[in-house]
């Protein structure tokens, strides 16, 4: 019993601030700025805080914005780093170790301190505040090529041989035969990879200027910023909106998110 | 007689050269399948990786035509800037309360939902949620949560007749605050961190505890579970503290490290440096310093915490 009310209390505690945002996208302004509490409203308002949120901003371009940016930069993730985790695994060759440090230094980088080289070189390449430039920096992952390195090498060689036998070329083994036995690392690392660059704020606050091209974590911002103010009831409906789709996935796929970011965790 | 030596070394160079043509097939097919992406890994991670170290010794500003080599003339400007260390000591305060208290709650919850099994799954979401919330969004909640008026914090403080306080513009308050929220979002990836930890304890342990006569609880926790737990705590310790050094969101969408400077920390300070007032040398220098500290954590946890926590 006591276990209960200790995990009900933490656990209110911690959607609190999350129930009190939809608390206060449902309310007129009225009883926002009322100095008494209720979670409900006495006058319902929700339609309209969600559609001056959603007129107001591109509220849904922000999102399709980081359905694309996410999506765009999972492939190129994926088709850029199992060819090398598969050489990296299965094949001999001069240089393989030194590639594989290359790639340990890598994964010891934390992004930000990069950001500032990248951003001169998406300068001079012109894609600045354009969706190249959201894309571009992420779409190799030294995650990824240990990650996808690790599971290719716990297959057997035989396979590959047979592989070979059968006419598959070198390409044809890595995505047609090595990627789906190695699903459950694909799934961990597209979860992996796409929430952490949908919840993304620091690049693309340095690379975008344009609200048209803003993924959601930007979006939102700017939103607060320009468009909003202290308009709460609108903002509340705003940010629930950008909420939204993660925790929704999250709470339909559960065991798929939890084993990608626990697999994260080992980065 | 004098053929078989002959034959063995035939049979002997066809298996050196078969190895020969595989290793030189194999080099071909690995520079036709990693060369592209290593080319990738050096254009966008070691390059630029050592042009922030280049750039950290020169005094360019972004935009500027030219800039001159001032060797390590940034790292004493830094050392001698008031406001750089005002950042690292918020940052080291902020990591040395927020990450244990993180990790500490994270336990407990986490040996709270495995102490009986009803509504395991459930507890374990809930608590977990705050880990999936997009940061910016979430900052925006806890802004209204906050907020000195309508805030629920004061309302609720209020009706016990404590005054308003204005948390996010308060030098005393914002830092507590801003860890408060770090716990809030952080509680549940170290909760699950524990809760995979304590799947791997056999349950044999705890009958052998029991036969040693620890037979309740509280001292089978003592004897089995937290000892156990050792290596899983430290690895806790050091990607939580990890997450903390990367502070970043709630400070540039709450309080832009404000009041004066009362919630500066160092991920903001090099983002302020590099990309508002565009002191590019400068800015790479912090850049270098926050490099040296996260390689310091992830080499302190693959070398050393892996070896010596395991077992102990």
């Amino acid at each position: 019993m006591a276990r209960h009310l200790l995990l009900l209390s933490s656990a209110a505690l911690l959607l609190g601030p999350l129930v009190w945002m939809v608390s206060l996208s449902l309310k007129p302004p009225g009883e926002i700025f009322r100095a008494s509490f209720s979670l409900l409203p006495e006058q319902w308002y929700a339609a309209e805080n969600y559609m001056r949120a959603l007129t107001v901003a591109p509220l849904p371009r922000f999102l399709s914005n980081g359905v694309i940016v996410c999506l765009t930069i999972l492939l190129c993730q994926i088709l850029i780093c199992a060819p090398i985790a598969y050489a990296l695994a299965k094949l001999q060759f001069r240089g393989r170790d030194a590639i594989f440090a290359l790639v340990l230094v890598g994964l010891l980088l934390p992004h930000q301190v990069l950001a500032l080289p990248l951003f001169v070189l998406c300068w001079k390449l012109g894609i600045l505040d354009s969706y190249a430039a959201l894309v571009l920096p992420f779409i190799v992952s030294p995650f990824g090529i240990f990650l996808f390195r690790q599971f290719f090498k716990s297959t057997s060689d035989d396979l590959m041989h047979a592989a070979r036998l059968d006419g598959y070329s070198e390409l044809g083994i890595v995505f047609q035969i090595m990627l789906p036995l190695a699903r459950p690392a694909v799934i961990a690392f597209s979860i992996l990879s796409i929430t952490s660059h949908w919840n993304d704020l620091f690049w693309p606050l340095i690379a975008i200027r344009t609200e048209e091209l803003m993924p959601p974590a930007l979006g939102v911002i700017t939103f607060r910023n320009e468009e909003a103010g202290s308009d709460y009831g609108p903002l509340m409906a705003g940010a629930a909106i950008i909420l939204a789709p993660l925790l929704i996935a999250f709470l339909a796929a559960q065991r798929w998110f939890v084993e990608g970011l626990m697999l994260g965790s080992t980065k | 007689m004098t053929i078989v030596p002959y034959r063995r070394s035939v049979g002997h160079n066809a298996a050196i050269s078969a190895i020969g043509r595989r290793r030189t097939r194999d080099r071909q097919t690995a520079v036709m399948l990693a060369g592209p992406g290593i080319l990738l890994l050096f254009i966008l991670f070691i390059l630029p990786a050592i042009a922030v170290f280049a750039i950290a010794a020169t005094d360019w500003q972004l935009g500027a035509k030219s800039f001159s080599f001032v060797g390590l003339r940034n790292f004493e400007l830094l050392w001698q800037d008031a406001d750089f260390w005002h950042s690292m000591i918020n940052t080291l305060a902020f990591v040395s309360v927020c990450v244990p208290v993180t990790v500490g709650l994270g336990l407990i919850v986490a040996l709270l939902i495995e102490a009986e099994s009803g509504f395991r799954a459930f507890y374990r979401a809930v608590h977990f949620l705050p880990f999936m919330a997009t940061m910016a969004a979430a900052a925006i909640a806890w802004e209204s949560l906050l907020h000195p008026t309508i805030g629920l914090l004061n309302q609720i403080l209020r009706s016990f007749g404590v005054q308003d306080t204005n948390w996010l513009r308060d030098e005393n308050t914002v830092l507590p605050v801003l860890g408060a929220i770090f716990v809030w979002k952080n509680l549940g990836y170290a909760m699950l961190l524990f809760l995979a930890g304590l799947k791997t304890i056999p349950s044999d342990l705890y009958d052998a505890a029991e036969v040693d006569g620890a037979d309740g609880p509280l001292s089978r926790l003592a004897t089995v579970t937290l000892p156990l737990l050792g290596p899983i705590a430290m690895f806790a310790l050091v990607v939580v503290a990890l997450r903390a050094f990367e502070v970043f969101d709630i400070i540039k969408v709450l309080t832009q490290g404000g009041p004066g400077k009362a919630s500066e920390m160092l991920l903001y300070t090099l983002y302020v440096e590099s990309f508002e007032y565009l002191r590019t040398g400068y800015g790479a220098a912090v850049s270098v310093v926050f490099l040296l500290i996260v390689i310091g954590l992830t080499l302190l946890q693959v070398f050393v915490l892996d070896k010596r926590v395991h077992y102990q």
